[in-house]
């Protein structure tokens, strides 16, 4: 188990959100879209330009870009 | 029965499908007050009774987050309807939920469509719908939108329910949480602090969530309450900040999710399978967004749309102008010659024909957007394209609105502004919306090629090719400068929904098109006549004075002095080829004269004379009054610049598509050359939008500010490329 930056982590890789370090607005936008501790992720794929990334949480796919990916930690086995 | 409803729920859950089954069709498309989101209202006639239905804007949830949460919100607590359907995406619950939860805790009565049940079943969801009903306390109905199916059981379960008033939602969030709730519910309700359209428990966890906007309201209302609360909130911020090292916002979140996760794992929801295995779309998507394939892909697909739209409107355009020329020719026969006439045929006919003649673009192109959005692909190339867009402070959702306007040299400005509406954060979108004009639209392509032809025949291609480059690296970086000047802000977080690939319904598409339309004609339609009618008087009057016109006459009858009455009638009316030579001379030198009347009079226009008057400034930049003047009718349509130009240099009438003499004029013409004919194409890519396009962003962005800006700082901004470019380039080649 370890602890990595979701920017991090490669494609197909899964992972379980440990924590959203960022508030406000982004902050508000990450959670409401199930992006919180406890779920599980698997990145998807990047953009030809490597960002945005598009990950798979409860059944569906999400992009953000990285320098929103930064604000998520998450474990990875 | 007789009620207000509203339908909601997450954007791609069906909403507007399932709008449209139960209204169909028959609806109205206006705005929420003061902001430009869509409001789509319609009637429902079932057997259980008629239903005004309101389609609020897709949401993930209500936090206030964009411009639609805040009206979907607003909109609630203001009309309070007597019934919320939440349209749920069945494959797609728990997140789905984390909407209902909310509307619960506001205390409006709810009734769930549960859409796509059939996906869910598919991909091995199963759901068990009385479970679900039982725990939320709340009707859930299956439905399938795209045909119709369960809706007489919705509406039967909404006549049941409609105008209860359900208690409120209670969530546990927490020990630290709860006891701040309920202290400042303590001081809510004796204060009456935004009551009654707020709950009491409501406005405390809003305060706690940091919504500005409820706390603005609760601040102008009562300013000590207000504060009160802000203490409260303070001291649990920090609290939290030190025991749980997190937000108050993040608590929250947390427990709406985990209500939810709750409710589904009381046997609501089993999974025959993995619930993130790879799924059809993600395969399709392994293609379209792969790195090589994806930007082939990509480019096919736009140059595919931009051949659909303008090849297919090209031929109802040519009927719209047909039409318009034949209406046209039975005024002139119909009105005696005067102004009247001119009025007619000039203003009023050209100017309803300038309407309309946008339409079949605007069918086509909607269309195709619409067909692309409701498939999924546009969120996609929006996905490959944010890297590039946003270094700009675009969007990659921006990347359609230049295309359609003419990224690919031909397009239109008109519809291009209107697509702008995909994109979703207002900055990015006003952004996008003010620089899309300089791109290339059909109407610049007569200006290009008349140009082009006549100083630079040996490399038209290269320097058309010169052309797009100029304009995008013209619209990217004013955008980019407009994003760290008068729009600046925080680029939108691109946090965002791949919504899986769908075959989108005929009926959806045909009323989506059809909305835009509607839209247009009504919207901008009237205004659009009225400048039309403005600058065909600009152009117009004073006209010439007695003695001018006299001189003019006098001309004419010295050319026919030695002919008789017949022959000059024979002159005017007989065809080229059954004329001897010296009568054709005679009528070249009467239509000569007649030219030259036309230039005169344009000279002596309100348009000429600011085009006279602007000579002092525009010859810097190598454009006598003559260019003044059909720039200034350019204002009109890009494309009569040309005619103009051929007016004034008392060419008569020249056809746009024609320009063989005109471009010959010019290269003979004093103070033409290569250097004037590219500052003027220079000038023409960035100069003022035509008013077509400034009204449209003035209805877009919902303010004729931005659409004065959009002449004024576009017209500085020409002016100074074209001077900068004429007067350096004189100082090189001298």
């Amino acid at each position: 188990m370890e602890r990595i930056n979701l920017r991090q982590m490669k494609i197909g890789q899964k992972g379980i959100i440990q924590r959203v370090n960022a508030d406000s607005e982004l902050g508000r936008r990450i959670r409401d879209m199930g992006l919180i501790p406890g779920k599980e992720i698997t990145v998807q794929g990047r953009a030809p330009l490597y960002d945005p990334v598009s990950l798979r949480i409860m059944g569906f796919t999400l992009t953000l870009r990285n320098n929103e990916a930064d604000h998520i930690e998450v474990e990875v086995s | 029965m007789n009620a207000t409803v509203v339908l909601a729920g997450n954007p791609n859950s069906g909403k507007t499908t399932l709008f449209n089954e139960l209204t169909g069709g028959r609806q109205h498309v206006g705005n929420y007050p003061g902001v430009t989101v869509e409001k789509k209202q319609g009637t429902c006639k079932c057997d259980t009774g008629r239903f005004e239905i309101v389609d609020l804007p897709g949401t993930y949830s209500l936090t206030a987050y964009s411009l639609e949460e805040v009206v979907a919100r607003d909109f609630l607590v203001d009309e309070k309807p007597s019934m919320i359907i939440n349209i749920v995406d069945a494959s797609n619950l728990e997140r789905n939920l984390y909407l209902s939860v909310q509307f619960m805790e506001m205390g409006l009565p709810v009734c769930i469509a549960l859409n796509m049940m059939d996906v869910a079943k598919k991909r091995g969801i199963e759901i068990d719908i009385p479970k679900l009903s039982s725990l939320l306390k709340l009707p859930v109905i299956p439905i399938v939108a795209r045909d119709g199916k369960g809706k007489q059981a919705l509406m039967a379960a909404v006549t049941e329910t409609v105008g209860q008033r359900p208690e409120p939602l209670r969530i546990s969030y927490g020990r630290d949480l709860d006891a701040a709730l309920d202290e400042m519910e303590a001081l809510i309700r004796p204060a009456e602090f935004l009551t009654p359209q707020y709950d009491p428990r409501w406005t405390a966890l809003k305060y706690l969530e940091n919504d500005q906007q409820i706390m603005d309201r609760g601040y102008r209302q009562d300013k000590i309450t207000a504060m009160k609360l802000d203490a409260i909130v303070q001291r649990v911020r920090i609290h939290i900040a030190q025991t749980l090292d997190t937000h108050p916002e993040g608590i929250i979140a947390d427990h709406r999710y985990g209500y939810v996760h709750s409710v589904l794992k009381q046997g609501v929801i089993r999974f025959f399978q993995d619930e993130n295995r790879i799924q059809v779309s993600d395969k399709i998507d392994r293609i379209v967004t792969n790195r090589f394939l994806g930007p082939v892909i990509m480019a096919a697909m736009l140059m595919g749309l931009y051949q659909f739209t303008f090849t297919l409107s090209e031929a109802p355009v040519a009927w719209l102008e047909g039409f318009f020329g034949w209406v046209s020719a039975m005024a002139e026969q119909a009105l005696p010659d005067g102004m009247v006439k001119s009025l007619v045929v000039s203003g009023i006919i050209d100017g309803v024909g300038g309407v309309l003649g946008f339409v079949p673009l605007i069918m086509f192109m909607f269309f195709g957007i619409a067909f692309l959005e409701d498939t999924g692909y546009l969120a996609r190339m929006s996905f490959m394209l944010d890297r590039i867009f946003r270094m700009f402070g675009l969007h990659g959702s921006s990347v359609m609105a230049f295309i359609v306007s003419g990224g690919i040299a031909g397009g239109c400005a008109v519809p291009g502004v209107m697509a702008a509406r995909t994109l979703k954060s207002p900055k990015e979108r006003l952004a996008t919306l003010l620089t899309v004009p300089f791109m290339n639209c059909g109407a610049k392509l007569p200006v290009f090629a008349l140009l082009t032809a006549a100083f630079f025949a040996e490399s038209q291609a290269q320097v058309m090719l010169l052309i797009t480059l100029i304009s995008w690296t013209g619209a990217l970086l004013v955008a980019w400068l407009l994003r760290s000047t008068l729009i600046r802000g925080e680029s939108t977080p691109f946090v965002m929904e791949l919504p899986p690939y769908r075959l989108p319904t005929l009926k959806g598409l045909l009323i989506h098109t059809f909305e835009r339309i509607i839209q247009y004609v009504k919207k901008a339609g009237t205004v659009i006549l009225l400048i039309s009618i403005v600058l065909w008087a600009m152009m117009t009057f004073p006209g010439l004075d007695e003695n001018q016109t006299k001189a003019f006459d006098d001309q004419r009858s010295l050319i026919v002095s030695d002919l008789s009455r017949e022959a000059v009638d024979e002159v005017m009316t007989l065809e080229d080829e059954k004329l001897t030579q010296a009568m054709i001379t005679v009528k070249e030198n009467l239509l000569q004269v007649d030219a030259d009347q036309a230039g005169e009079a344009l000279k002596n226009s309100a348009a000429g004379r600011m085009g006279r008057a602007l000579e002092g400034i525009t010859r810097f930049a190598g454009f006598d009054w003559r260019t003044n003047i059909a720039l200034v009718g350019g204002f009109a349509a890009k494309e009569v610049v040309v005619s103009t130009l051929g007016t004034a240099y008392s060419l008569g009438e020249v056809d746009p598509e024609e320009t063989g003499t005109l471009s010959e004029r010019l290269r003979t013409a004093e103070g033409w050359g290569p250097l004037t004919a590219f500052s003027l194409i220079l000038f023409t890519i960035f100069y003022a939008p035509c008013f077509v396009t400034v009204v449209c962003i003035a209805k877009e962005t919902g303010s004729w500010k931005w659409a004065a800006f959009s002449i004024v700082f576009n017209t500085g901004l020409a002016l100074l490329v074209s001077t900068v470019f004429y007067q350096v380039g004189s100082l090189v080649l001298a």
